[in-house]
């Protein structure tokens, strides 16, 4: 083989990358829609609400959404009890290709922390990090508390039937506080690991071409490439280099969403300091 | 010719004294008095100083009291007299040439009216000298200065519908049409259907219990700006005038999704009068109030559609920090406030602290750290 030539592996697969765009999209709708109710007192939010077409149009796109969402989360749920239950792929819930929590993510996590600190040397990640994990799970959680508590309030006198009118005054509660953690979470936290931070800025475009280098497979995921490589595994993902369109493509739409989520987090931090 | 010139003078100012006729024969612009509500009566009935011809340039000013001493009474006892205003002429016109009320062309013509008392009232130098705020183009916009003025609806309220004419007192003054006690029977002079269900109301009970605070029509009204409440720009102030008084009500409304889309300049929600009713408000402990246990079905039933006994358990005016009446929301909050400041604090920190080590900690072990060689 050409060393010359750099090699590349596939590290999600193309329904992964859909679910993501899904993911995002319909994300930073619902947060653009909701950061304006949840923030409603201020006169400029009030202002941004009239120019986007009043509440009317606010519920209607955030309505709207949260159904793309759902289906999303139920499209990857489906997808995930499909590839369990059907094909038998045990190594979804237990493994490196697992994103269920494992010892070894608390021993990274503390190793980490030491690293930050010059305490240890960098820990050795596997496919999964933690902080990935973090945000896989982050999303279920979010589902569950925002989306159940959003679905009841929208069907209320329904959903009155099944639990105590006096909760669908705690939904809102939930509902926006779950928002803000979300948000914050999103643009903050995960923007920063996975994009923003030294080494992978100003965008880690794996999850928009799927791809990554052999060398971004060393250094970022050690484990998983040095398992690879001992049992011949690499073959197994190696691609081309991804073309120049959806490397463009990555970028544009990719810069466009971490831009939005930039804005919206100043924003936020604005309207938080002034409520 | 002069002998019968003498003589015809002679006799016309022994017979009569000041007819109109003769006074005008001189004085020509005058002849508009004959056409005024003072047609039928003689130049002396007013100026009767003047006893003989030729008269004095100058006279006494003419005393409207030695007829009409009712209305110079009224008018002696009223804030106008008190403040040194306005004389007789200034609100009935020129002296000679006064209508009657009912005459469109009058200047006390109900549709006339705002002008005439706009002349000072609508003047921003003269009401602020008098403080008194300038009310005229409140009124000329307010629905019943439509009515009155663009629409001819003579019944619409004017200045003295509400004011009085001669008799107008300080609003300060208890006795005054427009005293805060009073209000509520002024308007309802016309607006009777109002007063009634006022009157049976809190506020109305309120006020007939001699309570001062109690709101009458002006609080959530105005005086002269009143608007048509179907109006977004009266609905959307309605939260702030209840709760002007009622500070922990609109508090705890004011965290509710029915203030959110409220603020976002959304009507079809619930604000106070959607669901408290309006002049005949009822404590919810009345068993007729729109938002008695009994009542709620109904109440919240007129927007959210298949409303049941367990969905009018949410509470529009929920604390969340009052614990004891509201456990479930006072400790769900705190949790998520929790949830909230500790993950998002922890991971800003965690972040913070992986840009430091990542952007100047260079270590030698494990490389250049955190960094993607290309």
């Amino acid at each position: 083989m050409d060393d010359t030539k750099t090699r590349f592996y596939i590290r999600f697969s193309l329904t992964q990358r859909y679910l993501h765009w899904a993911l995002a999209g319909t994300f930073l709708g619902l947060a653009f829609t909701g950061l304006q109710l949840r923030f409603s007192t201020l006169p400029w939010i009030q202002s941004i609400a009239r120019a986007v077409g009043g509440f009317g149009a606010i519920l209607f796109f955030h309505k709207f959404f949260a159904i793309g969402l759902t289906i999303t989360f139920g499209y990857h749920l489906a997808n995930l009890a499909w590839d369990i239950g059907v094909k038998r792929d045990w190594s979804l819930l237990w493994g490196p290709n697992s994103m269920v929590p494992r010892w070894k993510d608390i021993q990274d996590f503390i190793g980490n922390m030491k690293w930050f600190v010059h305490l240890g040397p960098k820990p050795r990640f596997d496919r999964y990090a933690y902080w990935d994990k973090l945000d896989y799970w982050g999303v279920f959680w979010g589902m569950g508390i925002i989306g159940l508590s959003g679905y009841a309030m929208w069907f209320g006198s329904f959903f009155a039937r099944i639990i105590p009118g006096s909760w669908l005054n705690i939904a809102l509660v939930l509902h926006g506080e779950e928002a803000i953690l979300a948000t914050g979470w999103i643009f903050l936290i995960h923007f920063f690991n996975t994009h923003l931070r030294p080494g992978n800025f100003p965008m880690d475009l794996t999850i928009f071409t799927g791809r990554l280098t052999e060398e971004e497979l060393k250094h970022m995921h050690p484990e998983e490439f040095d398992r690879l490589a001992g049992s011949g595994g690499l073959q197994a993902i190696a691609a081309e280099a991804p073309p120049r369109w959806l490397n463009n493509f990555g970028w544009l739409v990719g810069a466009t969403a971490i831009l939005a989520g930039m804005i919206m987090l100043v924003f936020m931090a604005v309207a938080f300091l002034k409520e | 010719m002069r002998v019968w010139t003498v003589v015809f003078l002679a006799f016309s100012a022994a017979a009569t004294a000041g007819a109109a006729t003769d006074c005008l024969s001189c004085h020509t612009e005058k002849t508009e008095v004959k056409d005024s509500v003072h047609g039928s009566v003689s130049c002396a009935g007013c100026h009767s100083t003047i006893q003989s011809y030729p008269h004095p340039a100058k006279q006494t000013p003419v005393d409207c009291a030695s007829c009409h001493s009712e209305a110079a009474g009224t008018l002696a006892q009223s804030v106008h007299a008190a403040s040194g205003g306005p004389s007789c002429l200034s609100c009935h016109g020129s002296a000679h040439s006064i209508l009657k009320a009912s005459n469109p062309k009058a200047a006390t013509y109900a549709a006339n009216l705002p002008r005439t008392c706009g002349a000072c009232h609508g003047n921003a130098q003269l009401a602020s000298q008098a403080k008194l705020p300038e009310v005229y183009s409140l009124y000329i916009d307010s629905i019943h200065g439509f009515a009155l003025t663009k629409d001819g609806l003579l019944v619409a309220a004017n200045c003295a519908s509400c004011h009085g004419s001669h008799g107008i007192l300080s609003s300060k003054d208890p006795k005054s049409k427009t005293s805060h006690a009073n209000i509520p029977q002024t308007c309802g002079t016309c607006h009777t259907g109002p007063l009634q269900a006022f009157s049976s109301g809190v506020h109305g009970q309120m006020l007939q219990a001699g309570v001062a605070e109690a709101p009458v029509c002006t609080n959530c009204h105005t005086a002269h700006q009143i608007s048509r409440v179907g109006t977004a720009e009266f609905q959307m102030k309605t939260t702030a005038t209840c709760g002007g008084c009622h500070k922990d009500e609109l508090a705890t409304w004011r965290d509710t999704f029915h203030a959110q889309v409220s603020a976002l300049g959304y009507q079809q929600t619930a604000r106070c009068q959607d669901c408290h009713g309006d002049h005949a408000i009822l404590s919810p402990s009345d068993s007729k109030s729109t938002v008695a246990p009994a009542q709620l079905v109904t109440t919240c039933g007129k927007c959210h559609t298949g409303a049941n006994a367990s969905f009018v358990k949410y509470d529009p005016h929920a604390n969340p920090h009052d614990g004891t009446h509201y456990p479930g929301l006072h400790y769900a909050t705190l949790f998520m406030n929790f949830l909230l400041v500790s993950v998002l604090g922890f991971f800003v920190l965690h972040t913070l602290l992986w840009f430091l080590r990542a952007r100047f900690g260079h270590d030698a072990a494990t490389g250049p750290a955190g960094s993607r060689p290309e």
